[in-house]
C-alpha cells in the first residue's frame, strides 16, 4: 500500500516547465515602501496628479489595516518592506518594433504569440503582454478600435481615458476593500484596460499574459472590464513565473462591470511557479476579483483553472445588483507538492430573480491542502433569487487534504438555494479498471482527472481548455516513465 | 494435444493477512473454455483478481506462467496488453469519462503495444457502432460517461463490447451472468460466442450454471477454499446442480 502510494506521488508530480528566467536588464526600485516608492511609480507611468493621490490615500489606508488570516493556509509572515514595487524591462515599448527581442522570444516559448500574423490554435486572440511591472505589447488594438473596442493596458487607460477610469476603478472594489486590494490600489503597476461600446459584441478573444520575471519583486496587476448595454466579450488571463528559492507576492485586482443584457466571460489559467515540495519558494498569490452586474439581465462568468502558485487565496465573486442578471463560477483547483489553495466565491443577489451557479472541484495530491471556501448571499429585495452550487473534492494518496466552507446568508425565504458537496478519492477500484485495459497507470491517473474536471473545462473557450488539459497533466503527472 | 496457454502452480496469495488462495493449480488450454465454479468464498474472484494482478493481492508463493513467462510481478496494465481481459463482476463507474474515448485509448494503447498503427476517431468509430448494434446497446451509450448510470444488462454488454474491440487471447469472465434477464443474456452470450475462434481462452467464473447452457465449457473445475479439488468434462455441471458443492471431495 504504501509503496503504491509513493507510485501515485511520483505521478503526480509533474515538473513545472515555465520556471525559465528572461535575461533582460530591468529597471527596479530598490525594496522597500513608502510614499516616494509610491510617487516614484506613478511618475515612472507619467500619471496624472488624481491617480498619485488616490494611490496615496489607498496606502494610508493600507497601513491602518491588517493582514488577514481567517483562511486555511499555513505561511512564514510576508515582509512587505524586502519587496521591490517596481521592475521592468530597460528597453522601453515605446514602439511595438521595439520590444526586446528576449522578450518575444521568452512569449514564444510560452505559446504565446506576440506578432498579429502568427495566431493561437488559427484562432485570432488579441494579447496584452505584461512583463513584472509593465505592459510590453499589446496586439490587435487597431482592428479592435475600429470598433470602438478599448484593449489597452491600465496605464495607458489612465492617460488616454481618465473619465472611464475615474468612474469605473474603486467601483466595484473599493480601495479598502481588503488589505491586499488596498496595497494593490496604492502599488498596482500594469495591467489591461478593457471597453466595449453599446451593443458591439467583440470580435475576437481578449487575453492577458502575466509574466513575473525580476527578483524579489510583487507583481501587483490591476485590469478593468467594462461591457456596456447589450455588449459581449470574453477575457482570458495567463500567467507564469521562474522558479526562485524565495517566495514571490503578486497580489492583483480585477473588477468587471455588466450593464444592461451586457455579457462578460471572464477566465483564467493561473500558473505562477508552485514551489518545490518542501514548500521553497512559489508564488503567494492573493487576489481580489469581483464583478458587478449593474444592469438587468446582465451575466457575469468565472472560470479559473488554477494549478500554480504556493498560496492561492482568491475568490471571484459576482454582485447580482440587475434584476434577472445571471452569475457563474466555474472552478479547478489543483494543490499538489505543498501547495494550498484557498478558494472559491461569493454571490451576492440583490436584484429580482438573479441567479448563481457555483461549480467548484478541487484536487489534492502529494501534501497539498485545498480549500474551497463561498458565499451565497441573498438580500432583502431579490425576491425569486437562485443559487445552485456543486464543490467536489477529489484526493490523489493520503497526504493531502480537502476542506469545504459553504456559507449562506439569506434574508428572503423565497429564495432557493442547493447545495451539493462530495469528496472522493480517486479510487483504486477506478485505476484498475482503466489498467486492466492496458492503459498505464499515468494515463489512467490523467484520464480521471479530466472526468473530474468536464464540467469546468467545457467552459472555457476551446483553445484554452486544450491548454488547461496539457497543463493539467503536466502538473499532476510528469515524471512517470 | 492442445497448448497451455496459462499454467498456475501451487498459487498462494492473501488479501491483507487473510490467505485465500491456498496453493492452487489450474492450466488452461489454447482455445478452449473453462469454467470455475464453487461456492461464495471459495476464491473465485480473487482468482481473476490474481491472474489481472489487483493491487489488493498479494501472491505469497507459486506461479502464472502465461505463455511461457511467469507474470506475478508484471504490471496490470502489462498483463492487459499481452491479451489478458477481464469482465468485471461489478464495472466501475468512472464520471466524465467519455465512453468512446476511453475506449479508443484502450484500442490504441493495445495497438501500439503489437507495433499496429493507431485507429483515427473515425474508423474507430464505425467499428465501435457496428458492435454496439449488434450487443443491442442504445447508440447513445457510445457518448455516456463510462459506466455512469448504467443498468447492471448495460454494463455487462459495455464489458463485452470492451472485449470484442480489444481482442484478447485469455478472456476471464467473471460472474458475467449476474444481474441480466435472459434477452441481455442472450446477447453477452452470442457476443462471446462469436469470439471462439480455436485459439482464444476463455475461463467463466460461475457461482451458477445457468451461463455455461449459453457458453458451452470444455472443462469444469470446482474451487472449495482456496484450491481446485476438482476437475472434469461439461457432465460435472449436471452433477453440481443434483448434489450441490458440498458432495464434491478432493480427489
Amino acid at each position: 500500500m504504501a509503496q503504491e502510494n509513493q507510485e501515485l506521488d511520483r505521478a503526480v508530480s509533474g515538473e513545472y516547465a515555465l520556471g525559465f528566467e528572461i535575461d533582460i536588464e530591468e529597471d527596479k526600485v530598490p525594496p522597500g515602501l513608502n510614499e516616494e516608492v509610491i510617487r516614484f511609480i506613478s511618475k515612472k507611468k507619467e500619471e496624472p496628479d488624481w491617480m498619485t493621490e488616490l494611490r496615496l490615500k489607498a496606502y494610508h489606508r493600507w497601513l491602518q489595516m491588517e493582514e488577514p488570516h481567517w483562511g486555511h493556509l499555513e505561511y512564514e509572515p510576508i515582509d512587505y518592506q524586502s519587496i521591490s514595487y517596481f521592475a521592468a524591462p530597460k528597453k522601453g515599448p515605446e514602439s511595438l518594433d521595439e520590444v526586446d527581442p528576449k522578450i518575444l522570444e521568452a512569449y514564444e516559448k510560452l505559446g504565446i504569440p506576440l506578432e498579429e500574423q502568427k495566431q493561437l490554435a488559427g484562432v485570432k486572440v488579441a494579447v496584452d503582454a505584461v512583463v513584472d511591472s509593465v505592459s510590453v505589447k499589446t496586439t490587435y488594438q487597431e482592428e479592435l478600435l475600429e470598433k470602438g473596442i478599448i484593449f489597452c493596458s491600465i496605464s495607458e487607460a489612465i492617460r488616454d481615458y481618465p473619465e472611464l477610469v475615474k468612474k469605473y476603478m474603486f467601483s466595484v472594489v473599493p480601495m479598502n476593500d481588503n488589505y491586499f486590494a488596498a496595497l494593490n490600489s496604492a502599488v498596482f503597476t500594469d495591467g489591461t484596460f478593457v471597453y466595449i461600446p453599446k451593443g458591439v459584441r467583440c470580435p475576437m478573444e481578449l487575453s492577458t499574459y502575466f509574466r513575473i520575471n525580476a527578483l524579489n519583486t510583487g507583481q501587483f496587476e490591476r485590469t478593468l472590464i467594462i461591457a456596456d448595454e447589450g455588449s459581449y466579450v470574453s477575457y482570458n488571463e495567463g500567467c507564469s513565473a521562474p522558479m526562485r528559492d524565495e517566495n514571490q507576492l503578486h497580489a492583483a485586482v480585477v473588477e468587471l462591470i455588466a450593464m444592461k443584457d451586457a455579457e462578460i466571460k471572464y477566465s483564467t489559467i493561473q500558473n505562477w511557479y508552485p514551489g518545490d515540495e518542501e514548500g521553497k519558494g512559489g508564488i503567494y498569490n492573493f487576489v481580489t476579483k469581483r464583478g458587478l452586474c449593474e444592469g438587468e439581465n446582465s451575466k457575469i462568468s468565472w472560470t479559473q483553472v488554477e494549478t500554480g502558485s504556493a498560496i492561492t487565496w482568491k475568490y471571484p465573486s459576482c454582485v447580482l445588483k440587475g434584476d434577472n442578471s445571471v452569475g457563474e463560477f466555474y472552478s479547478v483547483a489543483v494543490t499538489t507538492l505543498a501547495q494550498q489553495a484557498d478558494t472559491g466565491t461569493k454571490m451576492i443577489h440583490l436584484g429580482k430573480n438573479t441567479s448563481s451557479t457555483i461549480i467548484s472541484k478541487g484536487i489534492s495530491a502529494m501534501k497539498g491542502q485545498n480549500t474551497y471556501r463561498g458565499l451565497v448571499k441573498i438580500g432583502a429585495n431579490a425576491e425569486g433569487a437562485r443559487n445552485y452550487s456543486e464543490c467536489d473534492s477529489l484526493l490523489i494518496g493520503s497526504e493531502c487534504g480537502a476542506h469545504t466552507f459553504p456559507y449562506l446568508e439569506s434574508k428572503d425565504a423565497m429564495g432557493q438555494v442547493e447545495h451539493e458537496a462530495t469528496t472522493t478519492k480517486i479510487s483504486d477500484e477506478q485505476l484498475f479498471y482503466l489498467r486492466q485495459r492496458g492503459i498505464n497507470e499515468e494515463d489512467a491517473v490523467s484520464m480521471i482527472v479530466h472526468g473530474f474536471c468536464k464540467e469546468v473545462f467545457s467552459q472555457l473557450p476551446m483553445e484554452y481548455a486544450v491548454e488547461a488539459k496539457a497543463l493539467l497533466n503536466l502538473t499532476l503527472e510528469g515524471s512517470v516513465g | 494435444m492442445s497448448q497451455t496457454v496459462m499454467n498456475i502452480k501451487n498459487l498462494h496469495a492473501k488479501i491483507g493477512t487473510k490467505e485465500i488462495l491456498k496453493g492452487l493449480n489450474l492450466e488452461l488450454e489454447e482455445g478452449k473454455v473453462h469454467a470455475i465454479m464453487g461456492p461464495n468464498g471459495a476464491g473465485k474472484s480473487t482468482l481473476s483478481k490474481a491472474i489481472t494482478g489487483h493491487y489488493d493481492i498479494e501472491v505469497t508463493d507459486g506461479e502464472i506462467d502465461y505463455k511461457g513467462q511467469n507474470i506475478v510481478d508484471w504490471e496490470p496494465e502489462d498483463r492487459a496488453l499481452e491479451g489478458i481481459f477481464l469482465s468485471f463482476q461489478n464495472p466501475v463507474e468512472i464520471p466524465g469519462v467519455n465512453n468512446a474515448y476511453f475506449l479508443r485509448t484502450a484500442v490504441n494503447a493495445k495497438r501500439k503495444y503489437e507495433g499496429k498503427e493507431e485507429l483515427n476517431a473515425a474508423e474507430f468509430l464505425r467499428e465501435m457502432k457496428k458492435l454496439v448494434e449488434e450487443l443491442g446497446m442504445k447508440p447513445e451509450m457510445i457518448s455516456r460517461s463510462l459506466n455512469e448510470g448504467f443498468s447492471g444488462g448495460e454494463k455487462k454488454r459495455n464489458e463485452i463490447l470492451q472485449m470484442m474491440m480489444l481482442e484478447p487471447d485469455l478472456i476471464i469472465l467473471d460472474e458475467i451472468d449476474s444481474g441480466l434477464d435472459i434477452d441481455a443474456l442472450r446477447a453477452v452470450s452470442e457476443g462471446i460466442n462469436k469470439m471462439k475462434d480455436g485459439k482464444r481462452s476463455f475461463l467463466v467464473i460461475t457461482h451458477y450454471s445457468r451461463i455455461l447452457d449459453y457458453i458451452e465449457p470444455d472443462y469444469i473445475h470446482v474451487l472449495k477454499d482456496g484450491k481446485i479439488i476438482k476437475t472434469a468434462g461439461p457432465e460435472l455441471v449436471a452433477e453440481l446442480e443434483e448434489k450441490g458443492y458440498g458432495a464434491i471431495e478432493e480427489a
